[in-house]
């Protein structure tokens, strides 16, 4: 365990290097499914977070414990009680939000971008760094949820978080904020890192 | 479709490798032809001649309205494909003339009120997303002038849909109503089945004559461009279902020739699902393609909430093409069945 990354090299990484939606292409459903506009991808975000932050705690705390044929099932199970959590709260106090983002809250449990940052990292190193690791990623996934949701959001209807920021005139492209939209947004803007990505790499050379 | 993939990448380009002969057998994406003098920029040529019925009755029913749509698709299309080519870095593919028809297509598919911005998305969009990201002419999945017009029929639905083609104020009376399929589907009205043939009635605007269809898709066909499985079996299928409809329901054929002759059916099998790109390479497969795509239109037009189904038809099918070919290929010569 000599090599592995310290704390703020796993901070650094999970937020554009290792970034999960755009680098790792984990945690795609979510991401497809709620970016249709502003709030709600920033809700997932938030709540992702949340699980992600104190899953990776908690399974590091208890990683010297951890039976390798039964880990899966203690992260899942560790990540359905924050899920749990994350859904009571928001059903409680962002009770039209819950409405909206509907099942996905629930299918956070099996978002493979947390069982596998529980895999990579928690299971593996210290507390701090198993934190540092789960709030760099969260932080690169909620920048990847919003850049997809202000793309669909803008075009699909005009509007930021509802405030009006193209002319009223714009003609809705109802198709961007529909299933569609969110596969050729996502196409799209992962083609536009991977050309950022190649320049940079060629600048280095 | 993979095989063909792979023959295609590794028989890439004879010029990327310096010094070589250029081979005598030369793979290159379809359109497959084996005339020599056939090329892509001839067949795109013939394509645009056989439209020239259509866009003549276009311009004469909907004058400005066609004109419009006409020069902005296709300068929107050369536009997208010149750009989206030089963004991939590679050689300029204006010359062969594919970007015009797919634009003239999409100009012909369009209603006559449909503001600047429709077609110009619409070509954007089918330029760049349905052709060039997957690899430019002939590699192509889905037609492009379809994916953009479906990309724009959903993006802009009052624009594009059923009440987009009551409010031209078009100088020939007949087309200010509702389509002829639009006024089946929702009011139960039938339209006089000559108008329809000539193309006296409302609609997109290169669709409304079914006889300028027919005469530019039989140029088509004649001249090889078109092959003449997709068409006729699309036509054969939907006359079948139309007429099971027509007998059940006591029209006394009044209905199965206005399927026939109303709406882009004409305008679709002849011009839309023969594009070699996107339709299965054998005879036995272009009947298969002919036969699915006749099926899902008539489903559409009759049980879905569209009064017309061409165009979802068509890129349906274009998704079962690999299918349709993997179950195709034909037996060599000689050899024994696996």
């Amino acid at each position: 365990m000599a090599d592995q990354p310290t704390a703020l090299e796993r901070f650094v990484q999970g937020i554009l290097p290792e970034n999960p939606v755009y680098r790792q292409l984990l945690g795609l459903c979510p991401t497809l499914a709620v970016t249709n506009g502003m709030k709600p991808a920033l809700t997932m975000a938030v709540s992702v977070a949340f699980v992600l932050v104190c899953a990776n705690v908690v399974i590091s705390l208890i990683r010297n414990l951890l039976k390798p044929h039964l880990r899966i099932v203690v992260f899942t199970l560790t990540i359905a009680t924050f899920v749990t959590v994350a859904d009571r709260v928001l059903a409680a106090y962002m009770f039209q939000m819950s409405k909206t983002l509907g099942p996905y809250i629930p299918l956070i449990i099996v978002n493979c971008l947390i069982i596998c940052r529980c895999e990579v990292c928690a299971s593996k190193q210290n507390v701090i760094t198993a934190a540092a690791d789960g709030l760099g990623q969260a932080i690169g996934f909620g920048l990847a949820l919003a850049s997809i949701a202000a793309v669909r959001e803008i075009l699909g209807t005009g509007m930021l978080m509802g405030f009006r920021v193209l002319p009223a005139c714009w003609p809705d492209w109802v198709v961007m904020v529909l299933p569609p939209g969110a596969f050729i947004t996502l196409g799209l803007l992962l083609g536009l890192v991977n050309y950022i990505d190649d320049k940079r790499e060629q600048a280095r050379k | 479709m993979s095989d063909t993939n792979r023959q295609i990448n590794s028989a890439m380009s004879p010029e990327d490798r310096p010094g070589r002969k250029p081979p005598f057998i030369n793979v290159a994406p379809s359109p497959h032809i084996s005339d020599s003098r056939a090329d892509t920029r001839r067949m795109m040529v013939d394509v645009l001649l056989g439209l020239s019925p259509a866009i003549i009755v276009s311009l004469y029913l909907f004058r400005f309205y066609a004109l419009k749509q006409l020069i902005v698709c296709v300068v929107a299309s050369l536009a997208a494909e010149y750009f989206f080519v030089r963004m991939r870095g590679k050689s300029f593919t204006l010359k062969d003339c594919s970007a015009m028809v797919t634009g003239v297509i999409l100009g012909l598919s369009m209603p006559g009120s449909a503001p600047w911005f429709v077609g110009a998305l619409a070509s954007v969009v089918g330029i760049g997303i349905g052709k060039i990201i997957f690899g430019g002419i002939g590699m192509n999945i889905f037609n492009p002038a379809m994916v953009g017009r479906a990309f724009v029929m959903i993006a802009f639905a009052q624009l594009m849909g059923a009440g987009a083609y009551e409010n031209v104020t078009g100088l020939v009376d007949a087309v200010s109503g509702a389509t002829p399929l639009s006024a089946l589907k929702f009011n139960g009205v039938h339209t006089d089945i000559a108008p329809l043939f000539m193309g006296v009635t409302n609609g997109s605007i290169g669709e409304v004559s079914a006889g300028a269809c027919i005469l530019g898709g039989l140029y088509l066909i004649y001249r090889k461009t078109a092959s003449w499985q997709i068409p006729a079996s699309i036509l054969i299928t939907v006359a079948l279902i139309a007429a099971i409809t027509d007998i059940a329901g006591g029209y006394q054929g009044v209905f199965l020739l206005h399927h026939l002759f109303a709406g882009a059916l004409m305008f679709g099998a002849f011009f839309i699902a023969t594009d070699p790109a996107t339709s299965p390479l054998t005879a036995k497969g272009k009947m298969i393609f002919g036969v699915g795509t006749g099926c899902l239109i008539m489903v559409i037009r009759l049980f879905s909430g569209y009064p017309e189904g061409v165009m979802f038809a068509v890129l349906i099918m274009n998704a079962m093409t690999p299918l349709i070919n993997r179950w195709t290929i034909p037996q060599p010569m000689g050899q024994r069945e696996a």
